[in-house]
C-alpha cells in the first residue's frame, strides 16, 4: 500500500462516525481516570483528536490507529498533568482506601504469605505476548485496579513518568507512591495468575 | 529477617528507584530460601514489560 492510501485511510476512519465514537468512548474513559476530570479528560481527548487530524500525515500505519491516537492522547494527558499539579486531589486520593483490606489477606499475621496465595511459577510468560485472549485478561485485569491505584500505575507504566513527577503531580509522598505501586502490583499480579498463567488452580475437582 | 510482605515491598520498590546496599543483601537473602518470592520478584519487572509492550500496541498485533 502506498503511503498516501495509509493517510487516506486513518482520515476515513476518523472520519467515520461510529469508528470514531467507539474510539472517542475508550480515550475518554482513559482520560478521565488519569485527570480525575471530566472537563479536562473532554478537552484532552478533543485536543488529541483535533491533532491526529491534523497530523494525519504522520500516520505511518506501522502502529494500529488505535495505538497511535492514545500515543497522541498520552502526550496530551502528560502535558495537562504537568500544567497543573492538581494538589486539591491528594487528599482525596489518599482518602480513598478500597482494597487494603483485600491485600492483608495475602499475607498472614506474621507478613508470610497465606498458603493459598503464594506465587506460582509462570512456566514461558514471554509466550503470552502474541496471544490475542491473553491481552483480554489483562485489559480486564486492568480494569479491576482501583480507581486511585490504576491512576498512578497508569501514570507511571504506560504514560511512563518519572516517579517524582508523579508525586508532585497527585500530591503524594513518596512512600504513598510506593504503597499505591506495590498494591497495583500485587493485585495485577494476581489477577494474572488466576485467570491466565495458572488457570488450573481455579478449577473445580 | 525480612518477611514476605516486606520483601514483596521491596521488590515493588526496587521498580521505582534502586535499593540501599543494605536493603538489597536483606532482599536476596530472603529471596534465597523463599521460591514464592523468587517468583514474584521476576514476575514485576515481566509486568512493567506487558504494560510496554501493551502500550506500544503489542496487544493490536496479536488481535491480527
Amino acid at each position: 500500500m502506498e503511503l498516501e492510501d495509509i493517510q487516506d485511510m486513518a482520515t476515513s476512519v476518523l472520519a467515520d462516525p461510529q469508528a470514531l465514537q467507539g474510539l472517542r468512548a475508550q480515550m475518554l474513559r482513559f482520560a478521565t481516570l488519569q485527570l480525575g476530570d471530566e472537563q479536562l479528560a473532554e478537552d484532552a481527548v478533543q485536543e488529541a483528536l483535533i491533532g491526529a487530524l491534523k497530523n494525519a500525515s504522520a500516520f505511518r500505519g506501522q502502529a494500529a490507529l488505535k495505538t497511535w491516537m492514545f500515543a497522541i492522547l498520552k502526550n496530551k494527558i502528560a502535558d495537562t498533568l504537568r500544567q497543573k499539579k492538581r494538589l486539591g486531589e491528594a487528599s482525596a486520593l489518599m482518602r480513598e482506601r478500597d482494597g487494603e483490606e483485600d491485600l492483608d489477606e495475602l499475607f498472614n499475621a506474621r507478613g508470610m504469605w497465606e498458603p493459598d496465595e503464594r506465587p506460582a511459577a509462570w512456566g514461558n510468560p514471554q509466550e503470552s505476548l502474541h496471544q490475542a485472549q491473553f491481552w483480554k485478561v489483562f485489559e480486564l485485569c486492568l480494569e479491576g485496579l482501583p480507581g486511585h491505584q490504576a491512576r498512578v500505575f497508569m501514570m507511571r507504566e504506560y504514560i511512563g513518568l518519572e516517579s517524582d513527577e508523579i508525586c508532585s503531580t497527585v500530591g503524594v509522598s513518596t512512600s504513598n507512591l510506593n504503597v499505591l505501586m506495590y498494591r497495583a502490583r500485587l493485585r495485577l499480579r494476581e489477577c494474572l495468575e488466576n485467570n491466565w498463567y495458572v488457570k488450573t488452580k481455579e478449577q473445580p475437582c | 529477617m525480612l518477611n514476605c510482605k516486606s520483601a514483596t515491598g521491596l521488590v515493588s520498590q526496587a521498580q521505582e528507584s534502586p535499593l540501599s546496599m543494605t536493603q538489597k543483601v536483606r532482599l536476596n537473602v530472603h529471596l534465597m530460601m523463599c521460591a514464592s518470592c523468587r517468583h514474584f520478584s521476576q514476575q514485576i519487572p515481566f509486568l512493567s514489560q506487558l504494560m510496554r509492550a501493551h502500550a506500544q500496541g503489542e496487544d493490536e498485533k496479536a488481535r491480527r
